[in-house]
């Protein structure tokens, strides 16, 4: 199973298995991660589930729709890696991917 | 002057489970008002996945949202519900004794409703504007900083902040634009998802200098005693500069939060009201606490579940509207006098 690393506003780590095809949403609120609130259950409209993809996988992750964009304008300090983690869906190839969820989602 | 009214039961919260009340109790010739802050019925299905298709609706393969907010609206037609949108209960009052309670709500809106009973069907709380992290901000709150507009001529010849790029935002800009002494867009990107005709407009008053669009994030906020001079703010290009103003209006969307509910004498749990699963009662007799906002041993927050939590608590209510009354038990398929109520013979 795919390895995904959640790295806290405060910079602590947390590193959890993934089910390949749920989303990077899913995972966290599975695992009790914490930052992640997923407020309108992943239906992409809500922005409380922003996390900043690291560098190293922003390629693999890919872009944010049309639609998630849209909806990255309710997030807070959005930046150029931001992604909401209910539209990343898990696969192999993001083994060992991480984020870092922001100081603050609502 | 506050408008009184009275009713049966006072529902706070038109969400989907809210709404199934009102049929579940009008079947037991009890009559409801809702209050909701949201400016439509329909709770989350409504503002938040209107569109989204849900499976696990009973003899419903597939609906969605907005579809089941309809027919639900639908189906209490018959024991015309009155509504109070865009009101958020405040206060709550208990009078009378234990066993025949009275309760006393106030909204925001200056309007008092009196009940015999209280449905809580909040769900996960009421809708508030989302506040920006930004350090100090509250302390600018109503006086420099809103989230939303009341009084369009506290803006009169004042330099506004407009924060965001949805309809709210552009709205506001469209409209205070003619008050304000000068409006300022700040946005993360130029791109927004407002109605495209508030976007040409807006992009017309920006190209003909009558107002400024700059992109980027609003980081910090200066001032004094709760009047701001200037914003922080950071350029697409990581750049910061402080931008003088007198006023901001962030809207980056709406969050659920429990809000006033915490301050009336409801035992909660973690922002969650215990109830039991005869009658979904809370700890003070005569309120109800029904749908995704109470919580029981093996409480599923579901739809589907609500429901049968409002149909309980409907009986165990009748006692407190009607309470020389027997309550039989009937059908909808066979009882005419239902089928009256229902407006179906």
């Amino acid at each position: 199973m795919p390895k995904i690393t959640f790295v806290d506003a405060s910079g602590e780590s947390r590193s959890v298995e993934a089910q390949v095809g749920a989303t990077v949403m899913e995972t966290a609120l599975r695992n009790s991660i914490p930052g992640i609130e997923a407020e309108c259950g992943g239906a992409c409209a809500c922005a409380t589930c922003h996390v900043y993809v690291s560098e190293a996988w922003t390629e693999k992750t890919g872009k944010a729709s049309q639609m998630e964009e849209d909806m990255l304008d309710f997030a807070f300090e959005v930046r150029p890696n931001s992604r909401l983690s209910c539209q990343i869906k898990v696969s192999e190839e993001l083994d060992g991917l991480s984020v870092t969820t922001p100081a603050k989602q609502g | 002057m506050s408008e009184l009214l009275s009713t049966d039961v006072a529902i706070i919260g038109a969400g989907p489970i809210g709404l199934f009340a009102v049929f579940e109790l009008g079947l037991l010739d009890i009559k409801a008002h809702l209050i909701d802050i949201l400016p439509k019925a329909g709770g989350q299905c409504a503002e938040l996945y209107p569109e989204k298709p849900i499976y696990d609706i009973p003899g419903f393969p597939v609906i969605n949202g907005q579809d089941l907010v309809d027919n639900l609206r639908k189906q209490i037609e018959p024991f015309g519900p009155k509504f109070h949108l865009g009101e958020m209960v405040e206060g709550m009052e208990v009078l009378g004794a234990p066993e025949h309670p009275l309760f006393r709500i106030a909204t925001d809106n200056d309007k008092t409703i009196e009940a015999k009973s209280v449905f809580i069907a909040a769900g996960g709380g009421s809708f508030q504007p989302k506040k920006p992290p930004i350090p100090g901000l509250d302390a600018y709150e109503n006086k420099s900083v809103f989230y939303s507009v009341r009084r369009m001529e506290h803006f009169k010849g004042r330099r506004v902040v407009i924060v965001g790029g949805g309809d709210s935002a552009l709205d506001w800009a469209l409209n205070l634009h003619p008050v304000a002494d000068r409006i300022t867009l700040v946005h993360r990107r130029d791109a927004f998802r407002a109605a495209p005709h508030s976007v040409n407009a807006m992009r017309e008053l920006v190209n003909s200098g009558d107002m400024e669009f700059v992109l980027g994030q609003v980081t910090g906020v200066k001032g004094d005693n709760s009047q701001l001079s200037a914003l922080t703010i950071r350029r697409e290009n990581g750049e910061h500069y402080d931008h003088p103003c007198d006023d901001m209006l962030p809207f980056f969307g709406l969050t659920m939060k429990l809000g006033p509910i915490a301050n009336w004498g409801i035992n909660l749990n973690e922002n969650l009201i215990p109830v039991d699963t005869a009658k979904f009662e809370t700890s003070v007799p005569g309120i109800f606490a029904i749908g995704d906002i109470n919580t029981y041993p093996g409480k599923l927050k579901l739809i589907l579940s609500g429901f049968h939590e409002a149909t309980l608590a409907a009986q165990r209510a009748h006692r407190y509207v009607y309470p020389d009354k027997k309550l039989t038990f009937q059908y909808t398929t066979s009882s005419t006098s239902l089928q009256r109520k229902l407006g179906v013979t």
